[in-house]
């Protein structure tokens, strides 16, 4: 191995190993390794900094920057495990999940299996929990994905029952147990109600978002997250909604798709006529169909 | 001094960084600025709203790249997708020149996304120096490498830091992006004299030079880029457009980010030492210099 690489890996394990309760470097990491001495063996120190503080100043960089970010991305998950707990689980899964991109962007992506497997994050409110994670993470995927060329009035004319009809990469279609983005609309309305320079209004926001969370009765809905004109929006939709677009997402034809669509319906068959017509031209105007 | 694909952007002035929280003052009021330097990763995306900001800059502004993680310094090999879609933004922007950091932060897949300092070592030049020489050959456009700030050293550098960076650029005939307040940062942190390394630098290689703020801290000074540009920087700067001539310049200003006005009155102090130099670099060496080499 190279003496570089083997450098950059032993900076890298004590750069990325986790700060103490105080936000320090820890003396000794988890696998019993002293931080000191190993700083010693590798760090010059100066006049005024030891070893061990110079690396320090990295490690706690490191983490200050990804916890920023973490705790931009996921507001909404913050309020729902509560600020203690979530210092832990970004603890605990950044250190489980380091990044593997060179966009912090992507940060999140692998947050929802890695929740399944730590039922700690999840108990009491398990589906909450999940349900605004995938949310979240749905929301800065819809953010920046490719926005693909719209169907032409040529296209649409060929449109038949055998067609495959492409969606927006952008768009994001969920199946939650909770009404979690009528909660993250109103968490992110709060947070930017511009009084952040008061004690006693951050105190009654909190008080607020604690409540909120506490009083989220749960909902069966299914959502859309897109993009329009380049915001983000929420969009309910009905159960044969959510069908057909997830059977056109996984390259069902669009007869088969409308044909599961309708599978156990509510909707009378006089009515599906219309009601598909109705969709299709809603669905048209967003933009969701593409080439 | 003859120009070079590397220190011909003489007339590019003085720009400023392209910050989020300034979109709508430039899309609105249009003011007159040089040149934005974007964060290529911030546009490294394939649709949403930095991209329709970004095209409508392209429109009416000069854009330059600056990336914050190749990490040229890294022992693994960079990652295909991230020089696939530095391409694709490179063809957009058009960018002149593409900087990055002489620095490391990745490792065997995982990144620190932070600007790590390399240890001044024969084998780091090498590997730093072929990766260097790799991007610019894949991208096809000038790569410019931009001195990190730093707060630790290592037992095994076996040259100085400024010996590092002249090694580097040297074998892999690249560019510098002079970062003057990184200089005068880690300066104070490692107790040497900034204005050798000023004088060390090769004047020919200098495509760009950065300016910014820093913050002092009882036994260290940290590089926030959250401040007005501190007096000894301006000096170092001084020095350096002296022994440069005229060089595009950019202010970094990335925390506590004031008003695009502010922003934009702070960089355009930089004018001061441009228009002083619009005759050729002075010779023979200034005192500055002469210092350097006593030492």
């Amino acid at each position: 191995m190279s003496e570089l690489l083997e450098l950059q890996r032993r900076v890298a394990a004590a750069i990325m190993h986790p700060l103490t309760r105080n936000e320090t470097m820890p003396r000794r990491r988890r696998d019993g390794v002293s931080n000191t001495s190993e700083a010693a063996t590798y760090i010059k120190p100066n006049d005024r900094l030891s070893s061990f503080e110079r690396l320090e100043i990295y490690n706690r960089q490191y983490w200050f920057r990804l916890y920023s970010c973490f705790e931009e991305d996921f507001p909404g998950l913050k309020a729902v495990v509560g600020a203690q707990k979530f210092e832990l689980l970004m603890r605990d899964y950044l250190t489980d999940c380091p990044s593997q991109s060179f966009t912090l962007r992507n940060l999140g992506s692998r947050l929802e299996s890695w929740l399944l497997e730590h039922p700690e994050y999840l108990d009491p409110r398990r589906q909450l929990v999940l349900d605004m994670c995938r949310l979240e993470w749905a929301h800065i995927e819809a953010f920046d994905e490719a926005e693909n060329p719209l169907l032409d009035a040529d296209d649409l004319a060929t449109i038949d029952e055998h067609s495959l009809l492409h969606l927006q990469p952008y768009l994001r279609i969920l199946e939650l147990q909770y009404p979690v983005e009528d909660l993250l609309i109103a968490l992110r309305s709060e947070s930017g109600s511009g009084d952040a320079s008061s004690n006693n209004a951050s105190a009654a926001r909190k008080t607020r978002r604690v409540r909120r969370v506490a009083a989220l009765e749960p909902e069966h809905i299914f959502l859309a997250v897109h993009r329009h004109e380049n915001s983000v929006y929420y969009k309910r939709l009905d159960r044969e909604d959510y069908l057909l677009l997830k059977a056109l997402l996984s390259g069902a034809s669009l007869g088969n798709a409308i044909e599961t669509a309708f599978v156990d319906s509510v909707i009378p068959e006089e009515d599906r006529g219309r009601w598909l017509q109705q969709i299709f031209t809603s669905w048209s105007a967003l933009g969701w169909f593409t080439r | 001094m003859p120009a070079n694909r590397f220190n011909g952007y003489t007339d590019y002035g003085v720009g400023i960084g392209l910050r989020i929280p300034h979109y709508r003052h430039i899309l609105t009021k249009k003011p007159v600025v040089d040149w934005f330097e974007i964060i290529s990763e911030n546009y490294m995306i394939d649709g949403g709203r930095p991209l329709e900001v970004l095209d409508k800059i392209l429109d009416q502004y000069k854009v330059v790249q600056h990336g914050v993680s190749m990490y040229f310094g890294s022992a693994s090999d960079p990652d295909p997708e991230h020089l696939r879609r530095l391409k694709q933004l490179v063809k957009r922007t058009r960018t002149p020149w593409l900087s990055d950091h002489l620095c490391w932060g990745s490792v065997d897949g995982r990144y620190t996304h932070d600007l790590l300092p390399m240890p001044y070592t024969w084998e780091a030049v090498k590997v730093t120096a072929d990766r260097i020489r790799h991007v610019q050959d894949f991208l096809e456009v000038p790569v410019v490498v931009e001195n990190v700030s730093s707060y630790a050293e290592y037992h095994v550098s076996e040259m100085t830091e400024w010996e590092f960076l002249n090694e580097v650029v040297e074998r892999a005939d690249c560019g510098i992006l002079l970062d003057v307040n990184n200089i005068y940062v880690s300066s104070q942190n490692h107790g040497f004299d900034p204005f050798v390394y000023v004088n060390a630098v090769p004047t020919q290689r200098i495509a760009q030079i950065h300016i910014a703020g820093h913050s002092k801290f009882e036994k260290y000074i940290l590089d926030t880029h959250d401040h007005p540009v501190l007096d000894p920087v301006w000096e170092l700067y001084a020095r350096t457009i002296e022994r440069t001539g005229p060089t595009a310049t950019l202010l970094e200003w990335d925390d506590k980010i004031p008003s695009f006005d502010e922003v934009h009155a702070e960089a355009l102090k930089a004018n001061r030492f441009l228009q002083g130099a619009a005759q050729p670099p002075s010779e023979p060496a200034k005192s500055h210099e002469l210092e350097g080499v006593a030492r």
